[in-house]
C-alpha cells in the first residue's frame, strides 16, 4: 500500500535531493539508532547495566492535598519496610534545596509547606524498585490544608500574587482604533494545556564519584542545568559533577527544566548512602508531578473594515504558570510573539498575565506558548470570516505581512515571507476552492453530519528569545585511522539531532556517516551548553560541528598542500579519500600523517547566533533571526448530535529551507502536526476542584493513534531555494514550527460549527473533545 | 524451552524480561496496558497451528505463559539481521526516540505471522494499542505495508512444525500448582480442579486475561497471594454456536469471540473492534468484563440488550440468571465466594428484531466510553413493539432504561416527531455523574441522541448519514 503523502513525499525528497550538490548533507538517511531501536538494543538509562549495589528511588507525596503547611510527616513504617535503605527529607540536602530552571520556587523536596498535589514531601531509597514504591504507601503526612487556587479563573477571582510581572506590546491606541472601526468582535475562550506524554518517563541515575563528585546519566534536553542543579544542591564545584545523556525517549519540551528533580534525587541518594541510585518515575507519578503546556484564557477584541482587513487587536493572554515561575517568563513572552502569527496588526495591545495556581508548574512544551498565541490568530481570522460573509482564507490572505505592512508587534521586520507561495501553492494542491464549494453542498443536504475546511498558515520565530541561549559548542576528534568522533552540546530526544549533526560533520570530512562516532551529550566535553530546545539543535550544534571539523579539515589540508606543493584550496575531501593535483590519499591515511606531523586531530568548535538582540524592556528588536513558514488544510466531519468528530483530509506544506535530512524533517512535520492536533482535540486535562490531576495515565489521558490520523494525509517539504539567513547549509530549524500546522483540525472543527448557525460565534474551546463539539454546536443553534 | 517456577504469583512478564533475564529490549511505557512500549508475542496452539497474539507484558502475569511461546523484541534479530519487520521500520524511517519501537516491531510481528494483505484500516486497528508520540504514525502504517505482503517467510514460519509439536506437548491436561497453600498461583487444566481451587480458596483472586487485575498490582499495588487462572480449561474456551443462541465459556477472550460477535450484530463488531487494543483483546475475556462489574464495561449492555443470561457455578451447584440481574450495585455483584462465571448465552436476534450499539469516548481507539449504548427493537408492522435498552456509564452499574422502554411500546416508526418525547424518559431512567470523561449533562444528552439514531436507522437512515464512522452491512427496518 502506497499512500497518497508517501508518493508525494517520494518525489518531493528527490527533487530536494537532486539539487543537493553535497554527498553526506541533504540525504534522506535513516536515524543514526534506526537499527537500534528496532531491535530493542538502543540503551536508555533504565536499559543501562545497573552497577552493583544500585539502589532506586521513589518519591512520596500527599495522596489528597495541594496546598498547606505540612503539620507531620511520620514515616516510620516507610523506614521499616523491607529492603528500605533511606528516606530522604528536605533536611538530608547539604545545599540548595531548589531545582528551578530561573528564579526559584521548585524545592526538590518539600520543606514545611507544598504548594501543589503531587509534590514531592519525601523520597524512599530501597534495594528493589518495587520495595521502594511499596513502602512509599506507607507513609503517614498531615497537611493542614487551605484551598487551592486551580484554574486561571481562579487565580483571578481568589487575587492570589503572579509568578511573574504582567508584560505588553503596544503599537498605537488600539481600543480608539477599534471604536473607531465599521466591525469589531468581543471574543473569549479556553485554551487547554497538554501533557508531554513521552514514551520514556523521567529517568535518572547518579553514581558517586571520588570527593564528593557526582556522575549522573539523565534523561535530559538540559545536561547543563542539571548538572548545575546537582551541584548546588550538594554544595559542590560544577566541576565534580558530570550530567551525560545519550538520548530521550522522547522529551517535547518536558525534559527540559523538569528532569532535574528526579536527577537531584538520585544524586542526592547516592550521596548519602554512597551507593549508585537510580529514580525513575512511575507513569501516573510522572504526570502527577511534571508541569505541562500552559493552558490559558484569552480575551480579546479586534476592529476591522469591510473586507476583513484587521484595523486593531486588543488582546489578554492569562495563563495558568502553577505554583512557581519555571520557565514561564519565556513561555508567555513567545504567547505574545506569536499572537499575530502572519498577520499585520496596524494597531495593537497584547497583554499577558503570568497566573499562580496551585497546580504542578507549568513548563516548555514544543512551540514554548507560540501555539497558543497562534491559536488565538487563527480563531480571530475564523471570527472575522464569518462576520464578513468571507471565506476565511480571503480573510487571511488581506491580513499577511506584506510590503508597507511588514513589522511585527515587537518592532522585527518581516523579510522572509514566503508565505504567499507556499499557502497559494497548498490552496492548490488542496484544491480548497471546490471543495469548500463541495462542502458547501454536503452540508444543507446533510442533517446530522456537518463537514468543516480550513486552511491556516505557521510563521514561527527561530531564536532563543532568551538572547544569550543563542550560542552553542561541539568537540570533533579524529583518530589516526580515519574515525571520528562528535561531540556537541545538544540531545538526542528521538529529532534526528545527532543524525543531522554526523552528516555535517561527514561532509566537511568527506566521509561515510559510518566513520562518525557519535557520543553521547556530556558536560564533560561540551561546557555551558544551552538547553536543546526552541527547534535551535541544528542550526546551533550544527555550525558549531562544522567549525571544529573545519579546524581539523584546515591542519590536514595545510600539511598535504606543503607535502604535495599545491596551493591549499586544491585540496579536496571526498568519498573517504583526499586529494589534490595527481595525488590521491584515504582519510585514514591523512589523520595519520598529520599525528606524524604533529599537528592537533581534535578541535572544538563555537557558535553564536548572528545579528539578533531584543530589548525587553522596550519590547523591541530582532529577537529572531528568520522565521520558518508552512501551511496546512484540514477537512473534518462533526457529528452534531454527539460531537464526535473524525478528521478526513490533511495536506501540509512546510518549509525547512535546504533541509539537511528530508526523512527527518518530514518524520518531524508529520509527527508535529499529529501532536498538534491531538492538543487541540482528544487531548483533555482534568483536574478537579481539590486541584489533583484526575487524567493521570493513559487510559484517561488520550493522545493520537494511528486511526486518528487521516488515511488521506498529504504532506510535502517546500522547494526551498535555502534560508535568507547564513544558517548551517541554509537548512531551517523544523522541531516546533509545525507543531501548529495542526491548528487548521480545529479551525475546521470551527467551521463546521459555524456554518450551522448564522454568524453565531460558536463557543468552541481547546480541545476540540466530543464534548466541548457538542457544547459549541448547541452555542450557535441557541 | 523455559522452565520457570513462579516465585511471586504477582510477577508480570515485563518485569520478569526486564529484572531476572535483564533483556532490555522491551520497554515499560505505563505499566497499565495501555501504551504498548512493553508488546510482547504470545504463541498459542490454535487448532493445531501457533496463532501469535500481541500482549501487554507489563499486565501480563507469568502464570499466563503456562504452555505458550513468548517472542519478544530481543528474539528477533538472533543472527544480527533484522526480520523484515525491523527492516521495514528502518526504511520506512518508522521510529524517531524509538521508546515505543520495540512494541510497534512486535505489534507488527504478530500481523506478518496473520499472513494476508492488511490494508490501512487493519493495519491502524492491529496498533491502536501502540502509542507513538513522535511520528504520527504514517511512516509506521507505510512500514506495517511493506513487510506485510503475504505468508510469512522468517525463522518462526519455518520452524512452525516444531514449535507447534513443542506446545502440543505442553499443553496436555496437567494441573500446575506453584506455592503453597497460603501464596501461591494455580494454573489448572481441569474444570474439576478450578471449581475445586475457587471453593476451598473463595479468598483467592480469579484471573482471567489480568487486563484489570494487573493494574491491581502494577498501580494499586494490592497484594494478591492467591491467584487462580481460569485460561487453561478447555470448556471455558468453548464456543457454541447455535441456530438461535451464541454460548461463550467465561474465559472466551475478546479476540477469539469478535468474528462470531459481529456476524450476530455490525454496531457489535464495531464496539469490539474499537474495544481496547488487539494486546487487550488477545488477553481480555468476556467473562472478565461482565465479572468485575465495571459500571463503564463495553460488553454488558451490549449483552443485556440483546437479553444474555449467564451460567455461575460452585462445584457441583450451578445457576443461571439474566445479565442485568448480576448487577447489583456499584463495585457489588450477584457472585457467591467461591462461585465462578462459567458460561454466557446470547439469544440471535430474530427476524422482528434490530439491534444498536454506539461507544461514545474521547478517542475512537482504545479508549473507554463515556457512554456506551446498547438498543434491541422488537418490530410489529410499522411500529415499535417492545425495546430493551441498556446503557454504560450512565450509572452506578450497566442498567436498563426501564422507563424509556415502557414510553417505547407502540411507537409508531413513521411518526418520528413523537421520538424525542420518547427519548427525554431517558432522564428519568439515569442520573449519571460528572468525571473526567464526561459531565453528567454530555451523557444525558449524548443518551437521547443516540436513542434517537437508533430510530432513525430503524427507519432506514443510511449510518453513514448518522455517524462519522459507521460499521458496514447495517440493515434497516423495511
Amino acid at each position: 500500500m502506497t499512500s497518497p503523502a508517501s508518493a508525494k513525499t517520494a518525489k518531493k525528497t528527490k527533487t530536494a535531493e537532486a539539487a543537493s550538490t553535497e554527498a553526506v548533507v541533504g540525504k534522506a538517511l535513516a536515524h543514526d539508532s534506526a537499527g537500534l531501536h528496532v531491535t530493542g538494543r538502543a540503551l536508555y538509562i533504565d536499559d543501562m547495566p545497573e552497577a552493583e549495589g544500585m539502589l532506586h528511588v521513589q518519591p512520596g507525596y500527599h495522596k489528597d492535598a495541594a496546598c498547606g503547611r505540612i503539620t507531620s510527616v511520620d514515616l516510620s513504617a516507610v523506614e521499616a519496610f523491607p529492603g528500605v535503605v533511606r528516606v530522604l527529607t528536605a533536611r538530608d540536602i547539604p545545599g540548595r534545596n531548589d531545582c528551578s530552571p530561573s528564579l526559584g520556587g521548585d524545592p526538590i523536596l518539600a520543606d514545611g509547606e507544598i504548594i501543589f498535589h503531587g509534590q514531592v514531601i519525601f523520597a524512599v531509597v530501597a534495594e528493589t524498585r518495587e520495595a521502594a514504591r511499596r513502602a512509599a504507601r506507607l507513609a503517614k503526612i498531615e497537611v493542614a490544608a487551605t484551598r487551592p487556587v486551580v484554574t486561571a479563573d481562579d487565580a483571578i477571582r481568589m487575587g492570589t500574587e503572579d509568578v511573574l510581572p504582567e508584560y505588553t506590546f503596544t503599537r498605537k491606541d488600539a481600543a480608539a482604533a477599534i471604536a473607531a472601526s465599521s466591525h469589531s468582535i468581543l471574543d473569549s475562550f479556553l485554551i487547554g494545556g497538554q501533557e508531554h506524554f513521552y514514551l520514556e518517563g523521567q529517568v535518572s541515575l547518579a553514581l558517586p564519584d571520588e570527593k564528593g563528585g557526582m556522575h549522573v546519566h539523565c534523561s535530559t534536553q538540559h545536561p547543563t542545568e542539571v548538572q548545575h542543579c546537582v551541584a548546588h544542591m550538594l554544595h559542590v564545584d560544577d566541576a565534580l559533577v558530570t550530567c551525560e545523556c545519550r538520548r530521550m525517549g522522547g522529551g517535547f519540551g518536558g525534559k527540559e527544566s523538569q528532569a532535574a528533580q528526579w536527577a537531584c534525587l538520585a544524586a542526592l541518594a547516592a550521596h548519602v548512602t554512597g551507593r549508585p541510585a537510580k529514580c525513575r518515575l512511575d507513569r501516573d507519578d510522572d504526570m502527577i508531578m511534571t508541569g505541562k503546556r500552559h493552558d490559558f484564557r484569552v480575551s480579546s477584541e479586534a476592529g476591522f473594515d469591510d473586507d476583513g482587513r484587521l484595523t486593531a487587536v486588543n488582546v489578554e493572554f492569562d495563563s495558568r504558570c502553577g505554583c512557581s515561575a519555571d520557565l514561564s517568563m519565556g513561555v508567555n513572552d513567545r504567547t505574545m510573539f506569536h499572537a499575530d502569527n502572519a498577520y499585520f496588526y496596524p494597531a495593537l495591545r497584547i497583554h499577558s498575565r503570568r497566573l499562580r495556581t496551585n497546580t504542578v508548574s507549568n513548563t516548555a512544551f514544543r512551540g514554548f506558548g507560540g501555539p497558543q498565541g497562534m491559536v488565538f490568530a487563527e480563531r480571530l481570522m475564523e471570527t472575522i470570516a464569518l462576520r464578513t460573509g468571507r471565506d476565511a482564507l480571503d480573510v487571511r490572505k488581506r491580513n499577511f505581512y506584506t510590503r508597507h505592512r511588514d513589522v511585527t508587534p515587537y518592532g522585527q521586520q518581516v523579510t522572509d515571507n514566503i508565505l504567499p507561495d507556499i499557502v497559494g501553492e497548498l490552496e492548490r494542491t488542496s484544491d480548497y476552492r471546490a471543495r469548500r464549494q463541495r462542502i458547501t453542498e454536503y452540508n444543507a443536504a446533510s442533517r446530522v453530519l456537518k463537514k468543516g475546511l480550513s486552511l491556516t498558515p505557521v510563521k514561527f520565530g527561530i531564536s532563543f528569545t532568551l538572547t544569550h541561549l543563542n550560542q552553542a559548542g561541539a568537540l570533533v576528534l579524529a583518530y589516526t585511522d580515519g574515525s571520528v568522533q562528535l561531540n556537541h552540546g545538544g540531545t538526542e530526544m528521538g529529532q534526528g539531532l545527532y543524525t543531522k549533526v554526523a552528516q555535517v560533520v561527514a561532509e566537511v570530512f568527506g566521509i561515510g556517516l559510518d566513520k562518525v562516532r557519535i557520543c553521547a551529550t556530556s558536560t564533560g566535553k561540551v561546557p555551558n551548553t544551552s538547553p536543546t530546545a526552541a527547534s535551535s539543535g541544528s542550526d546551533l550544534n550544527g555550525m558549531a560541528a562544522k567549525r571544529a571539523a573545519e579546524e581539523i579539515r584546515d591542519n590536514i589540508a595545510n600539511l598535504l598542500a606543503r607535502d604535495w606543493r599545491i596551493p591549499k584550496a586544491r585540496i579536496a575531501f571526498r568519498d573517504g579519500m583526499v586529494s589534490g593535483g595527481s595525488k590521491s590519499i584515504t582519510f585514514a591515511e591523512a589523520c595519520s600523517r598529520t599525528h606524524q606531523a604533529r599537528l592537533p586531530l581534535s578541535a572544538t568548535g563555537y557558535y553564536a547566533t548572528p545579528e539578533i538582540h531584543w530589548d525587553r524592556a522596550k519590547a523591541h528588536g530582532r529577537p529572531f533571526l528568520y522565521f520558518a513558514y508552512g501551511a496546512s488544510c484540514s477537512e473534518v466531519t462533526i457529528d452534531s448530535m454527539t460531537g464526535e468528530m473524525r478528521v478526513d483530509r490533511v495536506d501540509i506544506l512546510h518549509d525547512v529551507g535546504r533541509s539537511l535530512n528530508p526523512a527527518i524533517d518530514l518524520g518531524q512535520v508529520e509527527g508535529a502536526f499529529v501532536q498538534g492536533m491531538g492538543w487541540l482535540t482528544t487531548e483533555e486535562l482534568v483536574f478537579d476542584d481539590k486541584g489533583r490531576l484526575r487524567t493521570h495515565a493513559p487510559s484517561t489521558y488520550k493522545i493520537p493513534c494511528a486511526s486518528d490520523v487521516p488515511e488521506e494525509f498529504n504532506v510535502a517539504l517546500y522547494e526551498s531555494k535555502g534560508n535568507k539567513e547564513d544558517t548551517i547549509y541554509r537548512s531551517k530549524a523544523v522541531g516546533e514550527p509545525p507543531l501548529m500546522l495542526g491548528i487548521s483540525v480545529w479551525t475546521a472543527i470551527f467551521n463546521a460549527v459555524a456554518g450551522m448557525g448564522g454568524n453565531v460565534i460558536p463557543a468552541l474551546d481547546t480541545p476540540a473533545t466530543p464534548e466541548a463539539i457538542l457544547h459549541a454546536v448547541k452555542s450557535v443553534r441557541a | 524451552m523455559v522452565e520457570h517456577r513462579i516465585g511471586n504469583p504477582m510477577q508480570t512478564v515485563l518485569d520478569y524480561l526486564r529484572l531476572d533475564l535483564r533483556h532490555r529490549g522491551t520497554k515499560e511505557g505505563c505499566n497499565e496496558g495501555d501504551c504498548g512500549a512493553c508488546t510482547v508475542a504470545i504463541g498459542r496452539l490454535r487448532g493445531g497451528k501457533v496463532c501469535y497474539e500481541p500482549a501487554n507484558a507489563c499486565i501480563m502475569l507469568m502464570a499466563h505463559l503456562h504452555g505458550c511461546e513468548l517472542v519478544t523484541v530481543d528474539d528477533l534479530s538472533p543472527d544480527g539481521r533484522l526480520h523484515p519487520v525491523q527492516q521495514a521500520m528502518v526504511d520506512h524511517h518508522g521510529s524517531q526516540c524509538g521508546f515505543c519501537t520495540p512494541g510497534f516491531v512486535m505489534s507488527l510481528f504478530t500481523l506478518y505471522h496473520a499472513g494476508g494483505k492488511p490494508g490501512r484500516q487493519d493495519i491502524a486497528n492491529q496498533i491502536a494499542g501502540n502509542l507513538c508520540r513522535c511520528t504520527g504514525y504514517r511512516p509506521i502504517i507505510a512500514a506495517a505495508a511493506d513487510a506485510c505482503r503475504g505468508e510469512p517467510n522468517d525463522l518462526w514460519a519455518g520452524a512452525a512444525d516444531e514449535i507447534a509439536a513443542e506446545l502440543g506437548k505442553l499443553n496436555d491436561s496437567v494441573d500446575v500448582f506453584c506455592g503453597t497453600g497460603e501464596s501461591f498461583a494455580a494454573v489448572p487444566a481441569r474444570a474439576e480442579t478450578l471449581l475445586d481451587l475457587a471453593a476451598r480458596h473463595p479468598d483467592a483472586t480469579l484471573v482471567a486475561g489480568a487486563t484489570d487485575v494487573g493494574l491491581w498490582i502494577t498501580k494499586q499495588m494490592r497484594s494478591l497471594p492467591k491467584l487462580i487462572f481460569t485460561g487453561r480449561v478447555e470448556a471455558l474456551h468453548a464456543i457454541t454456536d447455535r441456530v438461535a443462541t451464541l454460548s461463550l465459556g467465561s474465559a472466551v477472550t475478546y479476540a477469539e469471540a469478535q468474528g462470531h460477535l459481529a456476524a450476530l450484530a455490525p454496531d457489535m463488531g464495531e464496539v469490539l473492534r474499537r474495544l481496547g487494543s488487539v494486546q487487550v483483546r488477545s488477553s481480555g475475556t468476556i467473562g472478565g468484563n461482565i465479572a468485575n462489574g465495571s459500571p463503564i464495561g463495553d460488553m454488558p449492555p451490549m449483552l443485556i440488550a440483546l437479553g444474555a443470561r449467564i451460567m455461575l457455578r460452585k462445584g457441583d451447584e450451578q445457576r443461571d440468571l439474566q445479565l442485568e440481574d448480576y448487577f447489583i450495585d456499584y463495585g457489588k455483584q450477584d457472585r457467591k465466594p467461591g462461585e465462578l462465571l462459567w458460561r454466557i448465552d446470547i439469544p440471535k436476534l430474530k427476524s422482528n428484531e434490530r439491534f444498536f450499539a454506539h461507544k461514545l469516548s474521547k478517542r475512537f481507539d482504545q479508549d473507554i466510553s463515556a457512554v456506551m449504548a446498547a438498543f434491541r427493537f422488537t418490530i410489529s408492522g410499522r411500529s415499535i413493539a417492545s425495546a430493551v435498552i441498556a446503557f454504560g456509564g450512565m450509572a452506578a452499574t450497566p442498567r436498563r432504561a426501564r422507563h424509556t422502554e415502557e414510553a417505547l411500546k407502540g411507537l409508531k416508526l413513521d411518526a418520528p416527531e413523537t421520538w424525542e418525547a420518547a427519548a427525554a424518559t431517558l432522564a428519568k431512567d439515569y442520573k449519571p455523574l460528572t468525571d473526567m470523561r464526561a459531565s453528567a449533562s454530555y451523557r444525558l444528552d449524548t443518551a437521547q441522541a443516540l436513542l434517537l439514531k437508533a430510530l432513525h436507522e430503524l427507519v432506514g437512515e443510511r449510518p453513514a448519514a448518522l455517524r462519522v464512522l459507521a460499521p458496514a452491512g447495517k440493515e434497516a427496518w423495511t
